[in-house]
């Protein structure tokens, strides 16, 4: 092994090392991993990666000192800054970068309340939110604000009538919707949302973590957030947009970075990282869609086709173009994860037993349709069609196998 | 909703998703048609996936009091 050239180093294999030579029997052969969940994050983009590389020479002073390290890294910030904005289509000084997806979604939620907090202290988001924005809701409502949850259909829809009327009644700061389902993938109907938001004058967040990157994202919002290893960026990068004019008050202790909207240091070559990852992405992402989304039409049909009592769920039209969710009927969901798993195929799932919680997914629960035995597959960039017909091909007999070593075959 | 009164009473209580589900489709064909089974399972899954089943089974899913899933025998 290379990589002991200094004491105390820490040893790092060489890429494509093979390791210590194993006997390996035909039993153990674990076939080559195929990744199906780009919705939690999408395998590190190429350019995410010499983008990294190259900034984690550069991109470790701090932006804000006045000496000439500091000064580079301050134009690589700024420069990731204008990217990332150019990308979206906003202006530099109203995109900060956060910690995490997460904060951001936090920030866009408790900040966009604290902004608005003389005109009333109610929240409207939809029933299928991120459990980001929910846990900051009920952070809200823990304070002693409101909080209204917006039904959805089976598909996954907004009902769009009943968010009418929570958004117009009196004293609502923020209303919240998530661009598209991160569990079943429903794109929502953003912009009849913006319409009734703005005829109310109440301010809209978005979640745009699922679209950034793969799809045109919606106009008219006040408050969007966005996660970079969604679209192939390093973890620990999110984006928080806060449109000119928009009253929102950062929850945080004051702090100076990032305009006073994300406290601490960024993560200097991450944030980099990501923002040429995202323009890349975003380059890429009218010609992804029309790759992927006929897979996920093809999951679709042949898992309905060829798995026995399954429910394929969420818009089949309306639809991210790379994710699709299916629950099989009588299957433990963890079971069927680390069935799947064994066979190299990684996915995750919104059933019960797989949550840390052990409650049903909240996005399957306000659709009603079947939460156990359930799997999310998700497409990216590195995802090919062989991929899609060994995993369609060999899921029939998993379910199978599972159920009948449940002896539920028949019921 | 009135909680009706069931021909039969399914204690699924402490059974993590599916066993109730599955206990469920197990003994309802046993019973007549017409005939009100009461499950008893507090896994939060079940209030999702009892109402969820009936729909794909085709049977008549009651209503839900407490921990108490009513469901009707209807083909």
């Amino acid at each position: 092994m290379t990589g002991w050239t200094r004491l105390g180093s820490v040893p790092t294999p060489e890429r494509g090392d093979p390791g210590p030579a194993e006997t390996i029997t035909s039993a153990d052969v674990i076939p080559s991993p195929v990744y199906l969940d780009a919705a939690t994050a999408a395998p590190l983009h190429p350019v995410a990666r010499q983008a990294l590389l190259a900034a984690l020479d550069d991109g470790w002073t701090d932006p804000d000192r006045l000496y000439a390290p500091a000064r580079r890294a301050r134009q690589l910030l700024d420069a990731a800054r204008e990217a990332a904005a150019d990308t979206l289509g906003v202006r530099p000084d109203e995109l900060s970068f956060t910690a995490s997806g997460t904060t951001a979604a936090h920030s866009a939620v408790l900040g966009g309340l604290a902004g608005r907090r003389r005109t009333g202290a109610a929240l409207v988001h939809s029933a299928i939110e991120h459990s980001a924005v929910l846990h900051a809701a009920e952070r809200h409502v823990a304070g002693g604000g409101t909080a209204t949850s917006v039904p959805v259909d089976r598909l996954g829809r907004l009902d769009l009538d009943a968010w009418s009327a929570a958004v117009t009644r009196p004293r609502v700061a923020l209303a919240a919707l998530i661009a598209a389902s991160h569990e079943v993938g429903t794109v929502q109907p953003v912009d009849a949302a913006v319409s009734t938001c703005f005829a109310a004058g109440v301010p809209l967040y978005v979640d745009a973590a699922q679209v950034v990157g793969r799809m045109p994202v919606p106009a008219g919002w006040s408050v969007l957030s966005a996660s970079a290893r969604k679209w192939g960026g390093p973890p620990g990068v999110g984006l928080l947009v806060v449109r000119k004019g928009t009253r929102w008050e950062s929850p945080w202790p004051a702090d100076e970075h990032e305009s006073g909207r994300a406290p601490g240091t960024v993560n200097l070559p991450a944030v980099v990282a990501a923002a040429a990852s995202l323009r890349a992405a975003a380059a890429d992402a009218a010609t992804e869609a029309a790759r992927l989304s006929p897979l996920v039409d093809r999951i679709r049909a042949r898992v309905a086709a060829e798995v026995p009592d399954v429910e394929v769920v969420g818009d089949p039209e309306h639809r991210l173009p790379h994710l699709v969710t299916f629950s099989c009927l009588y299957v433990d969901g963890e079971a069927l994860l680390h069935a799947l798993d064994r066979r190299g195929f990684a996915v995750s799932s919104g059933s019960s037993c797989t949550s840390s919680t052990l409650r049903p997914s909240h996005v399957l629960e306000a659709m009603g349709v079947l939460s156990h035995g359930n799997v999310r597959v998700s497409l990216h960039r590195d995802t090919t069609e062989a991929d899609v017909d060994r995993f369609l091909a060999e899921l029939p007999g998993i379910v199978a196998d599972l159920r009948a070593q449940a002896g539920v075959v028949g019921l | 909703m009135t909680t009706p009164e069931p021909d039969e009473i399914l204690d699924c209580l402490g059974q993590r998703c599916p066993l109730p589900v599955i206990a469920l489709a197990r003994r309802l064909p046993e019973l007549p048609v017409g005939a009100v089974i009461r499950v008893l399972a507090d896994d939060p899954a079940a209030a999702v996936d009892i109402p969820a089943w009936c729909r794909m089974r085709q049977q008549e899913f009651l209503g839900t009091a407490g921990t108490a899933h009513h469901i009707r025998r209807r083909r």
